[in-house]
């Protein structure tokens, strides 16, 4: 059972009463870190609060007002986070979006709300937004931005920096004396917290707005669950439109008072994450696996002795966890291996990628490979699963410490209940759960029917209260012999080979299963470069006979876990890896299957029509957005 | 992209994933492949320390002058592995290195420059026909053939050092940034000859260029090398179209004034 804990009340808060009492009672303590010319500099609660207020102010005198709404736009800032919070103080939409959220996406978010001002990061974020100005969005008045480089020469209506703001606000706060009690209790618990979107696997991503109760609500839940406790050390690296960043890195962080650091840039989070090494860690399966093959990397790239070691403790250690996971325990001589290991090996390791202090690492966003899972658990990270979704403020299910299945998600957090329909769908019903998509009702009718929240996910509850997620409703598939499948299981299992990025299965309504894959430049790249296989590019690697061969070992690894139905038997290696600004992955990497599947059709017919290889043209969106094809001739391989 | 370049075709040199340290411990290029036709004309282009440079030394084997050397891959001219032979020997077998800078002997007239230039076990008679092809190909060098070379206009002494380099009868001509310091006609009139030269000799030609638009304008292909290492290997209309080769190498659409240059570079996509 998951430890009982005193519970948090939450009713009658709002995001800024929680700031204001942690700023009044634990005023001193750091609240935030920024990474700034490689200095860690600490914000305070009580710095963290003025800031708010502040900035609070500071808009409201520039007439901004409840069911407007801000874009926020750049990767994690100390700044943008006060913003997001002030926002949630007037009771104003905080919108943020991905830094590199191309105009026409934006476009789309224009059309959708009124947006009255933006925050960005930097000058390419600002350029953004007058480009979208340009194209029409005049409502969009006012332009924050927090880093000033080269933007002393503009002279753009409404442009101004964070420090102007600021001072807008202290002199409005100054000048009035009421102010700042008003500020404070504008916003209800009902009121928003932050307005996301779905992630868009199908279609447009529909507008989310989270209320201040659904992300308390939500860090509540977690809490009692045992997710995380008072005074984590968190990294906010996470894309800040990501669900799971606003739930740790504002709503948690401000219940249960964590101090979150935010990393110098994107480029350097690796290494700022060893200077820190937070206590929590929340990551999508993308990340978890981005590291596992940055681990299998460097331990090729080592010396034979440690990667013979590497191996030798690695191994057992994994064959170990299988067993644990299986139910049954090791024994004395396990234990000293594992201690032994963790001196040599493991210790070193989670050292390295700035792990060693994880107490609570989560994996969460979409299913995570069991390959990747357990490698970690092996290495002594106690990942957990967590189940969640942007509307239900992504907290949800979680794993106990002391009860992980392989194909369970964890029972459902205190405050949450679980059902399954009867066509196998997972509806939630809690407090998290968000009041409906933005200015679509039908969509919202849709998705709340009967007070529950449809998740579209399948799955089913286990006798003891275990939630199995088998993936999406949409995307469970039958081959046309009925064999039900899950692509994005099998794709999972493929990407555990650190030598393939991506990959899509195929095989609705067909007879046999086939994949398109995209390799892992690096890893791939690092490998022909010990073994003499010479390459320019990526389209170049990607076909060449010696890489087929290695990813032919991957697959055979992978079909030997499967039924013989769903073994996979042909597969292409492409050109191009998937991108989200191409459209075919979604910005947090997921797969938009109807679209891969329209633009590869050609590669697809010819996975199945006997061709020996295909032509393809595929289109590549420049971030400019030109747009331009490549040509390549791909060979179908057997497997 | 436009048809692979055909790898089948006879190539005179090919690079297999080469990787170059400095002083043991400076990583310059890795995982270098390119590969040269017989008779044909290939770039290297890339920005300052992109390791171009580096990429030519290596296949001259100066890299040893400079506490160079290539710790993995392998060099192949002609068929033969070259990776671990003397300079003096690649030299011999036909590579000649034109470096950077042209570096003439100033205090001798362009006529002795070539004589120097000339190896010892070529005859008098070879050496003077094949004195008078270069000032065919350079009616400039002929005209003051007999000044003093450190008084010729840089692009006399970048003609003058591609003809010291001719001498040795070479059979792949480097040349590392021909046009460095020149003005755009005079780089006009060399890549014209280097062509022409090419054309009509069959001289396999890799050229190390930052001028990329004049560069792609000679070559049937180019490789683009960054931080090391090859990112693009197409053919030169192809690069030339190319939207990211445009932004960063073709100066298209660049800010022309000071203030409007961006403190942000743009993604680069590098596909072919």
């Amino acid at each position: 059972m998951a430890e009982c804990r005193h519970s948090l009340t939450i009713t009658g808060e709002t995001v800024a009463s929680i700031l204001m009492r942690n700023a009044s009672q634990h005023g001193a303590d750091v609240a935030m870190r920024e990474k700034e010319r490689g200095i860690w500099k600490a914000t305070t609660w009580a710095e963290y609060a003025e800031q708010v207020l502040a900035c609070a102010a500071g808009l409201n005198g520039l007439g901004v007002k409840k069911g407007d709404a801000v874009l926020i736009l750049g990767d994690n800032r100390v700044r943008l986070y006060c913003g997001m919070v002030a926002l949630a103080t007037l009771g104003v939409y905080a919108m943020p979006a991905y830094p590199g959220t191309t105009l026409e996406e934006l476009q789309h978010f224009v059309d959708e709300a009124k947006i009255v001002a933006a925050l960005a990061e930097d000058q390419e974020q600002v350029d953004k937004i007058l480009e979208l100005r340009g194209a029409g969005a005049a409502q969009l008045k006012y332009i924050v931005y927090d880093d000033g480089r080269g933007l002393g020469f503009y002279e753009a209506p409404g442009l101004m920096s964070w420090e102007h703001l600021i001072e807008i606000g202290s002199h409005c706060l100054n000048d009035a004396p009421g102010l700042r009690d008003d500020l404070l209790g504008r916003a209800k618990p009902d009121d928003p917290a932050v307005f996301l979107h779905s992630s868009g696997t199908t279609g447009k991503p529909k507008g989310v707005v989270l209320s201040q109760k659904n992300v308390l609500a939500a860090a509540r839940n977690g809490h009692a669950a045992g997710a995380f406790d008072f005074g984590e050390e968190v990294l906010a690296y996470l894309p800040m439109a990501w669900v799971g960043d606003y739930a740790i890195t504002v709503a948690a962080a401000l219940l249960l008072r964590f101090t979150v650091n935010v990393p110098e840039r994107q480029e350097t989070v690796l290494r700022d994450m060893r200077e820190i090494a937070p206590t929590f860690y929340l990551a999508a399966p993308r990340s978890w696996d981005n590291v596992l093959t940055a681990i299998q990397v460097s331990i090729e790239n080592s010396t034979p002795l440690k990667k013979h070691l590497y191996h030798f403790f690695m191994d057992r250690a994994i064959a170990a966890e299988r067993r644990k996971l299986d139910g049954m325990s090791g024994g004395a001589l396990e234990s000293l291996g594992r201690f032994i290991g963790e001196m040599l090996i493991f210790g070193p390791i989670k050292d390295q990628f700035g792990m060693s202090r994880v107490k609570n690492g989560f994996t969460g966003g979409e299913a995570i490979g069991e390959d990747t899972f357990v490698f970690y658990r092996a290495l002594g990270i106690k990942l957990r699963q967590l189940y969640g979704q942007t509307e239900n403020s992504a907290i949800n299910a979680i794993q106990a410490n002391d009860e992980i299945r392989l194909h369970t998600v964890g029972k459902a957090a205190p405050g949450v209940e679980v059902t399954i329909a009867d066509n196998g769908e997972i509806l939630l019903r809690a407090d998290s759960v968000f009041a409906g998509y933005y200015d679509d009702p039908n969509a919202s009718a849709k998705a709340l029917a009967g007070g529950w929240l449809h998740t579209g996910d399948a799955g089913y509850l286990e006798n003891d209260g275990h939630l199995v997620v088998l993936g999406r409703v949409s995307e469970v598939m039958h081959t046309k012999s009925g064999e039900r499948y899950v692509p994005n299981y099998i794709e999972n299992r493929l990407k555990f080979s650190p030598y393939i990025k991506d990959a899509a299965v195929i095989g609705a309504g067909r007879d046999e299963l086939t994949a398109m894959v995209c390799i892992d430049f690096d890893a791939v790249g690092h490998w022909a470069e010990r073994n003499g296989v010479p390459y320019v590019s990526y389209a170049d690697l990607s076909q060449r006979e010696e890489v087929a061969v290695l990813l032919r070992q991957a697959f055979l690894r992978v079909n030997n876990s499967l039924s013989e139905p769903l073994q996979l038997k042909r597969f292409v290696s492409l050109h191009k890896e998937f991108d989200p600004d191409d459209g075919e992955i979604t910005r947090t990497r997921k797969l938009r299957r109807t679209v891969v599947e329209e633009r590869y059709q050609k590669v697809i017919a010819a996975l199945y029509d006997g061709s020996r290889k295909v032509h393809v043209s595929a289109i590549v969106t420049y971030e400019t957005g030109d747009r331009g094809t490549v040509d390549r001739t791909l060979p179908i391989r057997e497997v | 992209m436009t048809p692979a370049p055909d790898k089948e075709a006879a190539k005179i040199l090919s690079t297999n994933s080469i990787e170059v340290l400095y002083d043991n411990v400076m990583l310059a290029i890795k995982g270098v492949s390119i590969q040269v036709p017989k008779g044909g004309m290939v770039a290297l282009l890339g920005s300052n320390g992109a390791g171009k440079s580096t990429t030519l030394k290596a296949i001259s084997g100066l890299l040893k002058a400079e506490r160079g050397r290539v710790s993995r891959g392998e060099i192949s001219f002609e068929g033969t592995l070259i990776t671990d032979l003397p300079a003096q020997q690649r030299v011999e077998m036909g590579i000649c290195h034109v470096i950077e800078g042209r570096r003439v002997f100033e205090h001798l007239t362009p006529d002795e420059n070539l004589d120097a230039a000339a190896p010892m076990s070529m005859t008098r008679a070879t050496l003077n026909a094949e004195k008078q092809k270069i000032y065919e190909y350079f009616p400039r060098l002929a005209e003051r053939k007999n000044s003093q070379a450190g008084y010729l206009s840089g692009g006399e002494q970048q003609m003058l050092a591609i003809g010291r380099a001719l001498m040795t009868q070479p059979r792949l001509l480097m040349l590392d940034e021909p046009s460095l310091g020149l003005a755009p006609f005079l780089v006009a009139e060399i890549f014209n000859i280097i062509k022409k030269i090419n054309k009509v000799h069959g001289l396999s030609v890799l050229l190390v260029e930052q001028n990329a638009l004049a560069a792609l304008e000679i070559v049937s292909d180019g490789y683009l090398i960054e931080n090391g290492r090859v990112v693009m290997h197409d053919t030169a209309q192809a690069l030339k179209s190319n939207s990211d080769i445009q932004e960063f190498y073709l100066g298209g659409g660049s800010a022309t004034n000071f203030h409007d240059i961006k403190h942000y570079s743009r993604r680069k996509r590098w596909l072919s």
